[in-house]
């Protein structure tokens, strides 16, 4: 792989039915940089679940909001960028309770944040509620 | 472009088998969430859940077979994951399904399980 950085950039309404073209956008990029399959799928699950939580909690399903896919590629990782201008939250108050508990309380909130600590190799929140929200996520490619 | 996605229901010996199809995720969850529900009402709980054809699925997807198991188990009933492919399986894994819910390899597998009587643990 060439060690030059690749920027690539979408920009969608805020709605699920996005989520499969925003699948495509990582994985594609991925594929294109030659990653495994493994790698291929962790991302575009992170990212699905990174955007979802924006369409559904930041901009409480408003369709006439957009949100913001960057991705970067270097030599030594794939980074990817969500931004949107929502309302927001404070990720160190996000409990992380145990899978039983949640069944135990029937719920099944905040698995998406979970699910992207897990497959991701960094994942980072820089909020500003209703100015900007960034979620940086960082896999590190395997040589 | 929308994620396809689809549900066939059908009976197989007195178990209710969702076979699900392409993509779950939070654009499809509520139609899972629909059809369990659908289920629920109707006062049948051995669901077997046929992954066969099931390429995708995120947290969104895992979260209605969360939301419904504890109230399905308190019921007598039980969700059976079925045929899984190793994609799937292992976003199931990631979270730790394996410990709370039975994965079998296949329908004929999951209808042995609800005979064989309640999960333990």
């Amino acid at each position: 792989m060439t060690n030059f950085e690749r920027r690539f950039l979408l920009h969608v309404p805020s709605s699920t039915e996005n989520l499969a073209l925003i699948r495509d956008f990582v994985a594609n990029i991925g594929k294109q940089a030659g990653l495994p399959d493994s790698d291929l799928s962790m991302i575009e699950l992170a990212v699905d679940e990174a955007c979802a939580n924006v369409i559904e909690h930041a901009y409480g399903s408003d369709g006439t909001k957009e949100v913001i896919v960057r991705a970067m590629l270097d030599a030594e990782a794939i980074t990817i960028e969500v931004v949107d201008t929502g309302k927001g939250f404070d990720p160190n108050i996000v409990e992380q309770k145990e899978l039983k508990r949640l069944v135990e309380e029937r719920r099944s909130g905040g698995l998406g944040m979970r699910m992207m600590k897990l497959v991701m190799d960094e994942v980072q929140y820089n909020i500003k509620p209703g100015e900007r929200n960034e979620l940086r996520m960082v896999k590190r490619l395997k040589h | 472009m929308a994620t396809s996605f689809s549900i066939r229901n059908s009976d197989a010996a007195g178990i209710s088998v969702l076979a699900l199809e392409g993509f779950l995720d939070a654009h499809t969850a509520p139609q899972f969430e629909e059809a369990i529900q659908k289920e629920v009402a109707a006062g049948r709980r051995n669901i077997a859940v046929d992954c066969a054809q099931l390429t995708y699925i995120s947290s969104a997807g895992l979260g209605v077979f969360m939301s419904f198991i504890e109230e399905i188990r308190d019921a007598g009933g039980d969700i059976k994951i079925c045929a899984v492919i190793p994609k799937v399986l292992q976003v199931f894994e990631i979270l730790g399904f394996q410990s709370l819910f039975d994965i079998v390899a296949d329908v004929p597998a999951a209808q042995a399980k609800f005979a064989a009587g309640p999960r333990e643990g």
